[in-house]
């Protein structure tokens, strides 16, 4: 081999290993953006429903109320009867089969929408509305396309006759999308239709609220107390110690422990927040103290130096210079540990948070779900319709994160000081 | 009753406050003294004296309050002729006298739970009423000395700042309970498992299958019962598993993250670095349960299809997919810090190298790589930790069988997916199924402990040799 062909060998080396550290950072980023664009493209249908327009006759003789009836009166009210009658008018069915296939195209909560119309306006009976009512989850996935018609009949979940049914209420305009405020407002369901992440939020704000109000003060004195006061001693290296181990522990070991702590022996109510948030705490703790560490680290010695030279005490310097100038960095440290707090889910399955939960919790003290739990319940159920309603999940999680870590990086960047 | 006492606390902590200012300075102007300290600090003194002694007591009383309680009810309801054979129906007679006494109860009530309500009444009475007496009787005494101590005029700020000092203190020895905490939380428990079950049938037991371990109660265990469980509970397949699958995931994970980390460190202009670094950093912001859900709804489906087109049997649940993910949710831990390893060689190394004619690359692979091998195999080390400790991602989309396979494409379980399936749901405390999801959970602190210690001190020994 010549000198020259031994450079050039050795030159096509040199581009081959840059094209190798530019593939791996490009399939990093490729991955990305598939799964950005895997999740929204499946969950963005789910802010919107499927509503049925359909006229609704208040019927005296099927309601036992009269005009101008009480608020109690009308929850009392069975409006079970009004809505079969109404329902089965959507479209002219032969026999009781067909009715009864009819209905299902309508939601479980097709008789609670139709006493929400009337205790809107309870002077109803004997006239005729037009409701938008909400759509069975087939019909939803059917009529978002996300789900397959051409299948035989035996394998689909839609008879041949609810299609018919269907295609004449395309054609006739009944049938449109709205926007889903099920999907905000309510709890837990098993219909996909009528699920909603309205309590898993709660849930998810009383346990972050309870994490950040149990972890950021303590975080904050705690690293205080290390970088400005711990004396250099035995004590002061074991808390160190134990503080980098504690944020490399696997979160699921600290879902053990408040298991059998919090849950065990001081039997803290299972399922809620409060535990939730406790656990949190204790698991963001070490990762909210080593950037509040660095950042106090950071505030460089002339500010103590000049402080206590004009007379302040010890704890005056670092209360009245040191801490202020370190806050951007504190902050931003705190936000970024509470985001990743909010995106956990291992330890909160294992304190109960799986039940299933209807109601929107009132309080910490209620059982309740998170969002990232919820994400776990609905991708292991069977129906098509959660799947979309997980991925709508997941993209509120992804944006409450990425909100909080813009603001961690805004007040890092706008307030900090660089000492140069 | 609990926020009650905290309003009145800090109401009487707030008027102190302006109490102990004003006084100090009245007394200062009358008597002509010169006080130790501002004014202010004298009221920040007796407000840390009201407050501090009583809500100590008050958290650590509401800690206990329940748990002694209860113990009192059920020897009182076993004294009155309630029968319970174990700690699960005590706990349910607990709560049934517990409903009660709310009202919300509407079974059948007889004469044992209704005996037992009204003590439960007159426990919580007692207890509620003597928790206010000593909390009032605390901030008295405490309040007292204080005053006192203010009248002799103290060196009011110097004793404040011991006060939060010791604050502070305290604050740092949270990291340690918390330590203590889980260590005696899983002992507790795998103390309790290793009695029943041999520790050397765990560790070298080749079958998993706790859903056998349908025994109750540990201490009344039949000769039968217990060759049964003898070899339910091997460890063997889960650390294959958990190993098998972080295996692959590094796979992904290394080559892909060192490579990034080198070009970045070492190629990039600092505007590519400065758009790729946070890109790839969001993979490790994204929570674990989003790559779960991907993983299980369709990287699994997805290769089954291919596998199927191949004509090959691929579980939907494969350990392929999971490693698969995992790996690529780790690729920031590894190209994050070997970026910053890479960066920490002495710039006199590679310009050494450059001067007898390397190339960019060769001084890479011979020069800086070598240098920076024990900091990369630090990051490396790291990684695997977070691999076998991850737990969603094998949750959702691994099996929960454990089967000992080295088939990429066949489904196993880990040791993390197993703590989660013992534990969801209803769990019986005291059976040998549910100890042994803390038996695991120990083998993995254990485990991950030693991982990370090694990591870091790779890492610091190669920081303090290039310092």
């Amino acid at each position: 081999m010549t000198k020259e062909e031994r450079l050039k060998k050795r030159h096509r080396a040199e581009k081959r290993f840059r094209f190798y550290g530019l593939t791996s950072i490009f399939v990093a980023l490729l991955f990305v953006v598939i799964l950005v664009q895997n999740i929204f493209s499946k969950g963005s249908s789910a802010f919107k429903k499927t509503i049925i327009t359909t006229e609704v006759f208040f019927d005296q003789e099927l309601l036992e109320i009269q005009n101008g009836a009480s608020q109690e009166e009308i929850m009392e009210a069975d409006f079970y009867d009004i809505m079969i009658e109404n329902l089965i008018k959507a479209y002219p069915a032969k026999n009781r089969d067909e009715e009864d296939e009819l209905l299902k195209l309508f939601s479980g909560d097709a008789e609670i929408e139709i006493k929400k119309a009337f205790l809107n306006d309870n002077k109803l009976i004997g006239k005729t509305i037009t409701l938008d009512l909400t759509a069975s989850d087939d019909i939803d996935q059917l009529h978002k396309g996300n789900y397959p018609r051409d299948l035989p009949e035996e394998r689909r979940r839609i008879s041949d006759f609810q299609l018919v049914i269907y295609d004449y209420f395309v054609e006739n305009k009944k049938i449109s999308k709205n926007f889903n405020n099920y999907f905000f407002n309510n709890g837990d369901s098993r219909d996909p239709e009528l699920a909603g992440i309205g309590g898993a939020l709660v849930g998810s704000f009383y346990s972050i609220l309870i994490c950040l109000l149990l972890a950021f003060p303590v975080a904050v004195l705690a690293s205080i107390y290390l970088e400005e006061f711990a004396p250099k001693n035995k004590i002061t290296d074991f808390i160190e110690i134990n503080i980098n181990n504690l944020a490399a522990v696997p979160s699921i070991v600290y879902g053990l422990l408040a298991l059998q702590i919090l849950l065990a022996t001081i039997q803290l109510p299972r399922s809620t927040p409060l535990v939730a948030g406790i656990t949190l705490a204790l698991m963001t703790l070490p990762r909210i103290i080593i950037p509040c560490r660095a950042s106090l680290k950071a505030v460089p010695p002339s500010i103590r130096e000049g402080a206590l030279a004009v007379g302040a005490s010890k704890f005056q310097s670092v209360f009245h210079h040191v801490v202020p100038l370190a806050l951007p960095g504190t902050l931003s440290g705190t936000i970024i540990g509470l985001a990743q707090a909010l995106g956990e889910t291992a330890p909160l399955i294992l304190i109960g948070m799986v039940a299933f939960v209807v109601d929107i919790p009132s309080s910490p003290i209620d059982p309740s779900s998170s969002l990232p739990v919820q994400v776990y319940l609905w991708s292991e159920s069977a129906e098509r319709g959660f799947v979309e309603k997980t991925s709508a999940t997941i993209m509120m999680l992804l944006s409450f994160l990425i909100v909080m870590n813009f603001i961690a990086v805004y007040l890092r960047q706008k307030f900090e000081k660089r000492w140069n | 009753m609990n926020i009650v006492l905290i309003f009145l606390i800090t109401i009487f902590s707030v008027s102190l406050f302006f109490y102990g200012k004003s006084k100090t300075k009245t007394i200062s102007i009358k008597d002509n003294i010169k006080l130790n300290a501002l004014p202010k600090f004298y009221g920040y003194y007796l407000v840390l004296w009201c407050s501090i002694p009583a809500l100590v007591f008050l958290l650590v009383w509401s800690l206990f309050e329940p748990v002694i309680i209860k113990s009192i009810i059920i020897e009182t309801a076993a004294n009155q002729g309630a029968i319970f054979s174990d700690k699960n129906e005590a706990n349910l007679i607990y709560e049934k006298i517990k409903a009660i006494h709310l009202g919300t109860y509407f079974g059948d009530i007889d004469s044992i739970l209704k005996e037992s309500a009204l003590a439960y009444a007159k426990f919580i009475n007692l207890f509620t009423n003597s928790k206010v007496v000593l909390i009032f009787g605390i901030i008295i005494a405490s309040v007292i000395y204080s005053l006192k101590k203010i009248k002799n005029n103290n060196k009011a700020r110097d004793d404040v700042e011991v006060i939060l000092k010791g604050l502070l203190f305290v604050s740092s020895l949270i990291a340690i309970l918390t330590t203590l905490g889980i260590i005696f939380s899983l002992l507790f428990e795998s103390i309790k498992f290793f009695s029943v079950i041999n520790i050397f049938d765990y560790l070298f037991g080749t079958n998993w299958s706790p859903q056998r371990a349908f025994v109750r109660d540990a201490s009344s265990i039949t000769a039968a019962e217990f060759e049964e469980l003898k070899d339910a509970f091997g460890f063997i397949p889960l650390i294959a598993g958990t190993s098998f699958i972080a295996f692959i995931a590094m796979l992904v994970a290394v080559p892909i993250g060192l490579f990034s980390g080198i070009y970045m460190a070492e190629y990039a202009s600092i505007k590519v670095r400065r758009i790729s670094k946070p890109i790839i950093e969001i993979l490790a912001g994204i929570p674990t349960v989003v790559y779960g859900f991907f993983a299980a709804l369709t990287v699994g489906p997805f290769f089954r299809q291919v596998g199927e087109n191949l004509g090959l049997t691929v579980s939907s649940e494969s350990a392929l997919a999971a490693g698969l993910i995992m790996g690529i949710m780790i690729i920031p831990y590894v190209s994050s810090l070997s970026d910053d390893v890479i960066n920490s060689v002495p710039q006199s190394l590679r310009d050494g190298s450059y001067a007898v004619g390397a190339t960019k690359s060769e001084t890479i692979k011979q020069v800086v790589i070598p240098a920076a091998l024990p900091g990369i195999i630090g990051s490396v080390l790291l990684a695997v930790s977070r691999a076998i400790g991850e737990t969603m991602i094998v949750v959702m989309a691994a099996g929960l069988a454990a089967n000992l396979t080295i088939n990429p494409l066949e489904s196993t379980t880990t040791i993390t997916t197993q703590i989660v399936m013992i534990l969801v749901g209803d769990q019986e405390f005291d059976s040998p199924k549910t100890q042994s999801a803390f038996a695991l959970g120990l083998t993995l602190f254990i485990a991950t402990l030693i991982l990370n210690y090694i990591a870091q001190r790779a890492v610091k020994k190669y920081r303090e040799k290039y310092d």
